[in-house]
């Protein structure tokens, strides 16, 4: 299948295809208030991408790709192609002893708090874009507070705070007394919002914060461009370097994800392996981490979907990630059901989520102003209940394993 | 040489049992036995699982006959490790710690010259200090200068359950440096376990091989028999035994005489 050809029609809706066919800003240049730290790691991601034929691989490479003891990108490829899926049960038990190699049977819990989901970018797959009309909410410091107060509760000991992505609604200075609250009740704090440049990184960093994700999305910079039609995410650049940015300001780890869906999952699915591949090579001490989410529904929007990323060529890419860079944490999306969530810690998964909410102000019951979610979650389970089907499943839960030092 | 007499120190504290046994990668439940097992007197913890008033509380876990062994694992640097080594302190109230300082993520190598900064001013601090290392001579040298309990050089990395990858260079630091040697990560299987010690280590540290096994258990018994045996077969004389005592010199060539 060419790239080109390669449109998720149930994105699209007849507002988006007329906002489509209007002017757009360069989508690969940097606005002025954006740090240029080069892009020697993007271009090479992008030519490798742009090389994988992930036709040509075939069953015999992919077996030699698992006999391998540390595997090459080469190996990374052969295990993403269609080659490797009727594989899959030999991939799996490669993965899983992989996993146990290095992190034995524990499994590391969190749970995401947004704070705010205004945002000021046009990304047509996503509720909260600046077009969509949903409820608009942010916490104030003290709801925020009572909301992680709550979640504290649960015996949680790692937070990820998100927010949309607003610089104006959100600022550095509001992450940052988010992120001071947060160190009061959490071990672990990561943050899940708007790229920024290196030195607020740093002022994040201090005020407690010591993870960064953000997600590619598409690692194809055409597809974005016409999935991201407006506001600071349009530059692609500036997203792609925002995870080394985080490194230079000091953050400990860095995450990755493509949205498995927007375009050629195994491309994307590529490029992302690539992408920390080649940043934990230049900063050796980065902690590095994966998610892979799936295109789902959201509001105004019930007919979005994955397309051809089906649940085996979700549990692929997992394997792959993991036996490509057996140390990385790999979190497990809320977005999937409680049957493929518990199916993915036990094969190579390292993380999961619980008491998931996304919308604004959801736990605790008496705040108002509540914003819608950002998407429709599968697994509503409770922390205690993730808990106990881990422990029945043989793996060890684990809070926190983190000093901030 | 009765197995009771056969001893050794780290610092003030005196041991019989020459397994010491990590606790990350376990179900916690599952500690207690195999330290039972094992017959552990020493357990390693990484400060950075301790997680009181937490869910699932390492410390809660770890049976309270045994020494805890706290270690520096999440320190990227001296500084980090000597913050974390006095915190542990606090938390755990005990003077040993083994420190480990990893700048990679990827094979958790540990960086021999930060460690022999940190062992400088934990020792200095009153710590029992116990340095993981990549095991190369000078360095060595330099953390028994700067006042370490013992060398604890990796066989292969960590979690990579090669068994003794380093072995002629951990040969070399038994036969030169006069602390014990500690053989720490990499060993996968009992054998392994028991080669080390016929070698002359002091003792064995593994965490993954047990953790991971099918029966937790009986493979921490397992590898307490083959420490046992190693050190058996050392005392014995089988091979090159560096402190013996009398014993028949030259019993071949004792015949020359000009």
């Amino acid at each position: 299948m060419s790239v080109e050809n390669h449109v998720n029609e149930s994105i699209l809706s007849e507002e988006i295809k007329e906002h489509q066919k209007q002017n757009r800003i360069d989508h690969m240049k940097y606005l002025p208030d954006m740090e240029d730290i080069g892009s020697e790691i993007m271009d090479r991601v992008i030519r490798e991408m742009n090389d994988y034929d992930y036709d040509r691989y075939t069953a015999e490479d992919v077996r030699n790709a698992l006999a391998h003891e540390y595997k090459t990108p080469e190996d990374f490829k052969a295990l993403l192609s269609p080659a490797a899926l009727p594989l899959l049960e030999e991939i799996a038990v490669c993965a899983q002893q992989e996993k146990q190699k290095h992190f034995g049977n524990s499994v590391w819990m969190f749970t995401p708090l947004y704070i705010a989901n205004y945002c000021e970018n046009y990304c047509i797959y996503c509720v909260f874009n600046c077009h969509n009309r949903i409820k608009r909410a942010q916490l104030n410091f003290e709801e925020i507070d009572r909301e992680m107060a709550e979640i504290a509760k649960s015996g949680l000991q790692e937070i990820l705070i998100l927010t949309g992505e607003s610089k104006k609604k959100s600022n550095v200075e509001y992450i940052g007394e988010a992120c001071k609250i947060a160190r009061k009740y959490f071990r672990v704090i990561g943050l899940e919002v708007y790229p920024m440049n290196s030195d607020e990184y740093a002022y994040l960093h201090e005020c407690g914060a010591d993870y960064v994700t953000v997600f590619q999305e598409t690692y194809h910079s055409d597809k974005y461009e016409t999935l991201h039609l407006a506001g600071h995410k349009r530059i692609f650049p500036y997203r792609f370097n925002a995870q080394e940015r985080a490194l230079r300001g000091g953050m400990r780890g860095v995450g990755f994800a493509a949205l498995l869906g927007l375009d050629d999952f195994r491309k994307d699915a590529f490029a992302t392996g690539m992408h920390a591949y080649y940043l934990q090579k230049k900063y050796p001490h980065a902690e590095i981490a994966f998610s892979c989410p799936r295109l789902c529904p959201i509001i105004n929007n019930d007919k979005i979907n994955p397309m051809d990323v089906h649940e085996a060529q979700l549990l692929q890419v997992v394997c792959a990630y993991r036996l490509f860079m057996p140390f990385a944490s790999l979190t497990v999306s809320t977005r999937e059901c409680d049957r493929v969530r518990d199916n993915l810690v036990n094969i190579a998964a390292t993380k999961i989520s619980a008491g998931v909410s996304t919308a604004i102000g959801e736990h605790v019951e008496e705040l108002e102003d509540k914003g819608d979610a950002q998407f429709e979650i599968s697994d509503t389970r409770s922390v205690k209940e993730v808990y106990d089907s881990l422990v029945q499943l043989k793996l060890q839960p684990v809070m926190a394993e983190y000093l901030y030092v | 040489m009765s197995r009771e007499h056969d001893t050794w120190k780290l610092g003030k504290h005196e041991f019989t049992s020459r397994f010491i046994l990590g606790s990350g990668k376990y179900s916690l439940e599952l500690i207690k036995a195999a330290v039972e097992q094992a017959q552990a007197q020493i357990v390693t913890m990484a400060l950075r699982r301790v997680n009181e008033g937490g869910l699932a509380n390492i410390l809660d876990y770890i049976p309270e006959n045994v020494m805890l062994l706290p270690n520096t694992s999440g320190a990227r640097n001296a500084q980090e490790a000597v913050r974390i080594a006095r915190l542990s302190r606090e938390v755990c109230g005990s003077d040993l710690i083994k420190i480990e300082i990893m700048r990679d993520t990827k094979y958790l190598l540990p960086d021999n010259q930060e460690t022999i900064k940190a062992t400088e001013i934990l020792a200095g601090e009153g710590f029992t200090v116990m340095p993981y290392m990549y095991p190369d001579l000078n360095a060595a040298r330099d953390m028994a200068q700067a006042g370490a309990a013992c060398i604890m050089p990796l066989g292969a990395p960590i979690g990579s359950n090669k068994g003794l990858c380093t072995k002629e260079f951990i040969q070399i630091l038994i036969d030169e440096i006069d602390l014990p040697i500690i053989v720490d990560a990499g060993i996968g299987r009992p054998s392994q376990a028991c080669e080390a010690m016929e070698m002359g280590a002091a003792a064995v540290m593994a965490n993954t091989a047990i953790a991971t096994a099918g029966d937790v258990p009986v493979m921490a018994d397992a590898f307490r028999k083959a420490i046992e045996a190693g050190r058996e077969a050392y005392l014995s004389g089988m091979g090159r035994v560096k402190e013996k005592g009398a014993s028949a010199s030259s019993p071949l060539t004792g015949y020359l005489q000009d």
